[in-house]
């Protein structure tokens, strides 16, 4: 006989979540094809005026990937739910707050890391200058791994729920508001050339506790949702 | 702490409960009512009018105490909460769920005064000032705890479930004021500092601490006739219930 | 497996008085009945009658309302019992975009397997050889139930939790289940299946559980 060890498990989980992801890859590129396509909605509402628009950018294209990550939030436990995958996650002899972190950085690989792909692309359609561009991409470095962690434990509090993708944008959109402030604030200060590391510090601060806490606080709200 | 835990375990026992807050509740509707026409009565018609807002200023009487106990139902609503996460008592659920609207409802109230109370003193109805977007933050958390809950088939399940999102609203409270008091300075916000502490005058402070005593004595007797009737709907088909109804019945 | 081997082990599972209820209205139980390896116990009852809430407390996705349960010796849902215990429910828990045989090697990975045999030969015994690659979404519904079956077969639980697991079966799907449950209580293992008892079952039973609705 041979026991799963931890590492296997994660393992086996997260490549589980990838393989996935990469069958049903058309679904992954829909967040990317928002974030694009709502972030040109801005010239077309505001005009081209290249000053108003470089001003904004930062804070555009933050709050786009920020709404592209919920777009694909609702479906993080739906599939595994309405198979049974789930119950066979909270079942096995390991920790279930180690299989959900595999499932957390999937997440994070699948919807995160192609926005973070173009958004240094529509920074630049709009006229971010070079000088934030780097500071914008450290940012997102930091608060999308931040959202992901306290999007995927607020779905999973609302794994029982039948509706739920307005009630999770209700839910995690005013939790999200500190890192939208420190995140858009950083690159804010470095547009206006005055130091930006201060907000990012506190975002890492943030995510280190996050990786932690995380994890178990999705454990936890899971087994309330469906009552285990 | 034997006689606390006797309290507590009493008081978790819904039959207990239903008739100790039917008992308590008239109390404090009249001491809130009674405290409140007091308070009214000094801050509306004995407090002379500030010598830069004129009876604008009044309004504080009514935003101050709300923007307080905004806070002060959500920190209760946070420690039940936690019980009821924890421990799972039936009663700790329904004490931070039905506390959730009304917080909710007083979030709404400061949110209200507060964006009258800025046209004669900013000119305008809405600003982002520091305080006023914090309380419209809570508004939100508020909502998606009361959004949740309602969204569970089985209302004690939602109960768990809200009341671990506001468990997970009470740590990031603080982050959210301290963010955005942050984000307002960053953007050099016209932050006007309504009063301060020392700059009241005793004939306005003691209306106020009225108010907000009235508030406090509202609240409870609200929670009290919510939680009765929740309890009633929750315990449906149990025989204390049936004999309440019955009860009533016979005496009306 | 002699029964007085079977006996002179601690039961698999145990329950005493144990039962469940819903918004304070009973489901099932109070209930007295204990398992050991080697046996295999039938949940019979209607429909509604909690014959699979019964088999989620045991597995500890529900807490019992009053009595107690043991499993593998220990807590249901603890990770002594969680370790020993595979479970097959109604909804089998494939994920229908991967193969039949990347299905199985998820569940080895969480689960652990038995050194014989492998993947690939157990997909074989439940009659789905050629199957392997073939995504689980194109199987019919028997043929998703024996994939499930190949993947309760590998892991190395001693107990087996096992909801209808005769549902959507031919004849010959029957055999196999039964065979399986066979080599399973051969080895010192015990099953608790449900079943609505419209099928022919199994000679082995040890224990009978009966709920009424």
């Amino acid at each position: 006989m041979s026991a799963a060890s931890l590492g296997g498990a994660f393992r086996t989980m997260l490549v589980r979540d990838l393989l996935l992801a990469w069958r049903r890859r058309g679904d992954a590129m829909l967040p990317v094809l928002y974030a694009i396509i709502v972030a040109t909605l801005f010239p077309f509402a505001l005009g081209p005026e290249h000053a108003l628009l470089a001003r904004i950018a930062g804070g555009v294209v933050l709050v786009t990937v920020l709404l592209a990550m919920l777009l694909a939030l609702d479906n993080v436990f739906r599939g595994d739910l309405d198979d049974g995958a789930l119950e066979q996650m909270l079942l096995a002899p390991q920790p279930l707050s180690l299989l959900l972190a595999a499932r957390m950085l999937a997440y994070w690989l699948v919807t995160a890391l192609p926005l973070l792909l173009v958004a240094p692309v529509l920074a630049y359609m709009l006229g971010l200058e070079p000088a934030a561009q780097p500071v914008l991409l450290l940012a997102l470095l930091l608060a999308t791994p931040l959202l992901a962690l306290l999007g995927i434990v607020l779905t999973a509090l609302t794994a029982g729920t039948r509706r739920s993708g307005m009630l999770l944008s209700l839910m995690l959109l005013p939790l999200a508001v500190p890192i939208v402030i420190f995140a858009a604030g950083a690159v804010g200060a470095a547009q206006q050339g005055l130091p930006w590391v201060a907000p990012l510090a506190w975002l890492a601060a943030a995510l280190a506790l996050a990786l932690v806490l995380a994890p178990l606080a999705c454990a936890t709200a899971l087994r309330i949702a469906l009552d285990t | 702490m034997n006689a606390f835990k006797l309290w507590y375990h009493k008081l978790g026992s819904p039959p207990y409960f239903y008739v100790f807050a039917g008992y308590i509740q008239p109390w404090l509707w009249t001491i809130a009512l009674l405290l409140a026409a007091v308070g009214l009565y000094g801050g509306l018609v004995l407090a002379p009018p500030d010598a830069l807002q004129g009876d604008a200023f009044r309004i504080i009487f009514v935003h101050v105490p709300a923007a307080w106990m905004s806070l002060f139902v959500y920190g209760v609503m946070a420690v039940s909460a936690f019980v009821a996460v924890i421990w799972r008592p039936k009663m700790a659920e329904v004490l931070a769920m039905e506390s959730a609207p009304i917080g909710a409802a007083f979030t709404l109230i400061a949110l209200i005064t507060g964006s009258l109370w800025g046209k004669p003193m900013w000119g305008t109805y809405w600003t982002w000032d520091a305080r006023l977007t914090s309380e419209l933050v809570l508004f939100f958390i508020y909502l998606g705890i009361i959004g949740l809950y309602h969204a569970f088939d089985d209302p004690r399940q939602g109960a768990r479930a809200a009341s671990f999102l506001a468990m997970i609203g009470a740590v990031n409270l603080p982050i959210v004021h301290y963010s955005v008091v942050w984000w307002n300075t960053l953007h050099q916000g016209t932050t006007v500092h309504y009063f301060g502490p020392s700059s009241i005058a005793p004939s306005m402070l003691w209306p106020l601490l009225l108010m907000t005593i009235a508030a406090k004595f509202y609240y409870g007797a609200s929670l009290m006739g919510r939680s009765r009737v929740a309890l009633l709907s929750l315990e449906r088909g149990k025989d204390w219930v049936a004999d309440e109804v019955r009860g009533d019945t016979a005496h009306g | 497996m002699t029964p007085t081997l079977a006996s002179s082990t601690p039961p698999m599972i145990e329950a005493r008085g144990l039962g469940f209820a819903r918004r304070d209205e009973g489901v099932f139980g109070p209930l007295d009945f204990a398992l050991s390896g080697g046996g295999i116990g039938l949940i019979e009852g209607d429909n509604g009658s909690g014959k699979t809430t019964l088999l989620r407390v045991l597995a500890g996705l529900l807490r019992p309302s009053f009595g107690t349960a043991r499993v593998l010796g220990a807590e249901p849902g603890s990770e002594t019992a969680r370790e020993g215990t595979a479970t097959m429910g109604h909804l089998l828990g494939l994920k229908a975009d991967l193969s039949a045989l990347e299905n199985l090697r998820i569940g080895m990975g969480l689960y652990g397997h038995k050194p014989t045999p492998g993947p690939f030969a157990m997909l074989t015994q439940v009659g789905l050889e050629g199957y392997a690659d073939e995504p689980v979404r194109s199987l019919s519904a028997g043929q998703k139930k024996r994939v499930a079956l190949a993947r309760l077969a590998l892991l190395p639980a001693r107990l087996w939790l096992l909801d209808e697991p005769y549902a959507n079966l031919d004849r010959h799907g029957i055999n196999l289940v039964n065979d399986l449950l066979t080599a399973h209580a051969a080895a010192g293992g015990a099953a608790l299946v449900t079943s609505h008892g419209a099928v022919s079952f199994h000679q082995g039973v040890t224990c009978t559980v009966r709920l009424a609705a």
